[in-house]
């Protein structure tokens, strides 16, 4: 152990002065916060506030999580809550299937972008449409992660990726397909956000979302679906410090935060 | 300055990405420059100043932080 | 009671009398009509029928009822069943109890329900039904199997099964005590420190730094599915075979005009006999190698170009030649409506393979 320059305060050990304690490392019910996920990547952010939003909505002994396939797979077995893993672009039918069965449990999707609007653009379009008491998340970070950092159907005009290194060219590989703003469109769907995790407040005011997402669901307004853009430093192939503002910059310049739709 | 909280920091959780040295709002949390973890990266340290408002916890993808807020803000000399 | 009933209105009361209370599907001749009598008998029975707007979605909503521990089944034709196979393998992976049938178009699809259309090497027991009667029993009887060994099962019908209207008393079958769902999910183990997991990778929550473990998780997989083909009895129908020159297998609806055919020719003085699979995996090989011997051929009818004759010839092995005498027999509709399903035809194709 170094001798610290004195400027630096210890924080290897809890308070001794009187404090309580406003947020521990993991949620409850994260069960092991260790991943293989990159240094930086957003994902982890959004699945903490989502498992915050179901503790506090006091709903844990009701939610059933529906993953798709891709990085944030990895916390499919990694929860305290019941997890129902599925293939990639089906997590919205399977969702389907689970709260039609059962109406009394709360069920939340976890895809990604590619998985959601590559894989599975119609099981989202007809779960909206259908207006199923269900709520969909979609970590959208403009790129197949999992596989190395590849176009998606999201990935914005210019962003690079190992399949169009060259930058996204409308010519050759098409236009972005903004997913919140198709969905928002359906007259099943009751709430529609889009949020991003690369800053604080951005990470407050997606995790209101969540919570309005899952409201939807427990009032059985209709089906709620939350966008959260998250960083992607590898597969943005930039420094991690670089990937908030990358994010601003590039994504959310085109998927556009905010609330598209309410109740 | 009052000082209203402080972390606790799971130095080897840390994967070194640097998100949490822009969230803070009072700018109290530094990288190492030298010194790296058990996996080999640079983790933040603590200067005074922090409010507990747990903007790096709620940022941080790796779990490093612990927040903590004082029942009784401390005040220390600038 | 006895009602006269078409197939596809016997099989959904038989899948009610089993306890199935989720069902999703899409259109498609001639599979059509289950989903139509299950879309009217579900709900009186506090059940859902789905809608769904392709046959991908309708067997990824049957997954999502069976992870509740709900009886769930789905189906098609074969085109749809193509579209749903990557679900059907997974969801053997995922050790999901799920029935799907194939209302199929002729047999060419015999080789996509029992080698698997899928990827992987996962197995689904298949039940050919030869008409509604047995219908009625083997879906029942796919429902059991499927919740018993954790595994999805295909019923393998065709557009006559579909449309035949037979005489039938749709009552409950009795498989013994329910088997145990407790692996099965709705919330309430969330927070304890075990929620549970259905998964196609796994069945292990991480309690340390391991994620999915596939390899151990598909030679588990491996070893279950040794078991349920070990715990799964064969079925054949076997007649007139101790003593027959010829002994004819063909499986589903062709089965009952080559029954018929072979009696024709006994009463003609040639002796025939007949094996009719009714279990097409697990394969009823010993049936067929039995009935093989001292048998001067073994002759395949199927309505396909040569799919199960594999399997025959592998149950035989060479002891007694084995001949096809199946064929595409089609009409322009391409449903399998067969000019061959005619037993002077079927019993003139017979007594030709004789040697």
């Amino acid at each position: 152990m170094t001798d610290l320059p004195v400027r630096y305060l210890p924080t290897d050990r809890a308070p001794d002065r009187p404090a309580r304690l406003v947020d521990d490392f993991t949620p409850a019910l994260i069960d092991v916060g260790a991943h293989h996920l990159c240094p930086g990547c957003g994902e982890p952010i959004a699945m903490r506030s989502v498992v915050e939003v179901i503790s506090e909505l006091d709903v844990v002994q009701r939610a059933i999580a529906v993953f798709g396939i891709g990085c944030y797979t990895a916390f499919s077995n990694n929860l305290d809550i019941e997890v129902c893993q599925a293939l990639h672009g089906r997590a919205p039918s399977v969702a389907t299937g689970i709260k039609r069965a059962k109406p009394d449990t709360v069920v939340v999707g976890i895809q990604g972008d590619g998985d959601m609007v590559n894989e599975g653009l119609q099981e989202v379009l007809h779960t909206a449409a259908r207006g199923e008491s269900v709520t969909c998340i979609m970590l959208n970070n403009g790129v197949f992660g999992e596989t190395g950092g590849h176009l998606t159907a999201t990935t914005v005009l210019g962003q690079r990726t190992k399949n169009t290194l060259e930058g996204r060219d409308a010519e050759k590989h098409g236009y972005p397909i903004l997913v919140s703003n198709l969905l928002a469109q359906l007259e099943g769907a009751a709430y529609v956000a889009r949020g991003a995790v690369n800053t604080a407040g951005n990470v407050s005011r997606t995790k209101r979302m969540i919570t309005r997402a899952f409201e939807t669901q427990l009032e059985r307004k209709g089906f709620s679906f939350v966008e959260i853009l998250t960083m992607c430093p590898t597969g943005w192939f930039i420094e991690t410090e670089e990937a908030p503002s990358y994010l601003d910059h590039n994504l959310a310049a085109v998927h556009v935060g905010g609330v598209l739709k309410d109740w | 300055m009052i000082v209203r909280g402080t972390v606790v920091i799971d130095v080897d959780a840390c994967k070194g990405c640097d998100l949490c040295i822009d969230a803070c709002p009072p700018h109290v949390l530094e990288m190492t420059v030298h010194e790296v973890n058990s996996r080999g990266y640079r983790y933040p340290r603590l200067l005074a100043g922090c409010t507990g408002c747990k903007a790096c916890s709620q940022i941080c993808p790796d779990f490093v932080f612990q927040v903590y807020k004082y029942d009784e803000p401390l005040e220390i000399p600038a | 009671m006895r009602q006269l009933m078409e197939g596809s209105e016997a099989i959904a009361a038989a899948m009610v009398a089993a306890g199935c209370r989720f069902f999703a599907g899409y259109p498609m001749t001639p599979f059509t009509e289950i989903l139509e009598h299950m879309a009217k008998r579900l709900p009186d029975v506090g059940g859902v029928c789905m809608n769904a707007e392709s046959e991908l979605e309708a067997v990824g909503m049957a997954w999502g009822a069976a992870v509740t521990g709900t009886l769930a089944a789905t189906g098609s034709t074969g085109q749809g069943l193509s579209l749903m196979q990557e679900s059907i393998a997974e969801a053997a992976m995922a050790r999901l109890p799920l029935v799907v049938f194939n209302m199929a178009r002729a047999q060419g699809d015999y080789w996509q329900a029992t080698r698997g259309g899928g990827h992987g090497d996962y197995r689904t027991p298949v039940l050919a039904p030869m008409d509604v009667p047995e219908a009625v029993e083997l879906t029942q009887l796919a429902f059991h199997l499927a919740a018993t060994w954790r595994n999805p099962v295909l019923v393998l019908g065709d557009y006559y099964v579909a449309h035949t209207s037979q005489s039938v008393d749709v009552q409950p079958l009795d498989f013994g005590p329910p088997p145990d769902l407790s692996w099965a999910l709705d919330g309430s183990s969330g927070g304890s420190g075990r929620a549970k997991l259905v998964s196609p990778l796994g069945t292990q929550k991480q309690r340390d730094d391991v994620g999915y473990d596939l390899s151990e998780h598909y030679l588990a997989c491996a070893a279950a599915t040794s078991a349920m083909l070990a715990g799964i009895e064969p079925r054949a129908e076997v007649a007139l075979c101790d003593d027959a020159d010829i002994v004819v297998v063909a499986h589903g609806t062709p089965g009952r005009y080559i029954r018929a055919a072979v009696r024709v020719l006994r009463e003609q003085g040639i002796q025939a006999g007949y094996v009719r699979p009714i279990t097409l995996l697990p394969f009823p090989s010993g049936a067929v190698a039995r009935a093989a011997e001292g048998a001067k051929v073994v002759a395949v009818y199927e309505n396909n170009q040569g799919q199960m004759v594999d399997d025959v010839r592998l149950a035989v092995l060479g002891r007694t030649p084995v001949t096809f005498i199946g064929g595409l027999s089609l009409d322009s509709s391409g449903f399998g409506i067969a000019p061959d399903l005619d037993v002077t035809i079927l019993r003139d194709r017979i007594a030709g393979a004789l040697p």
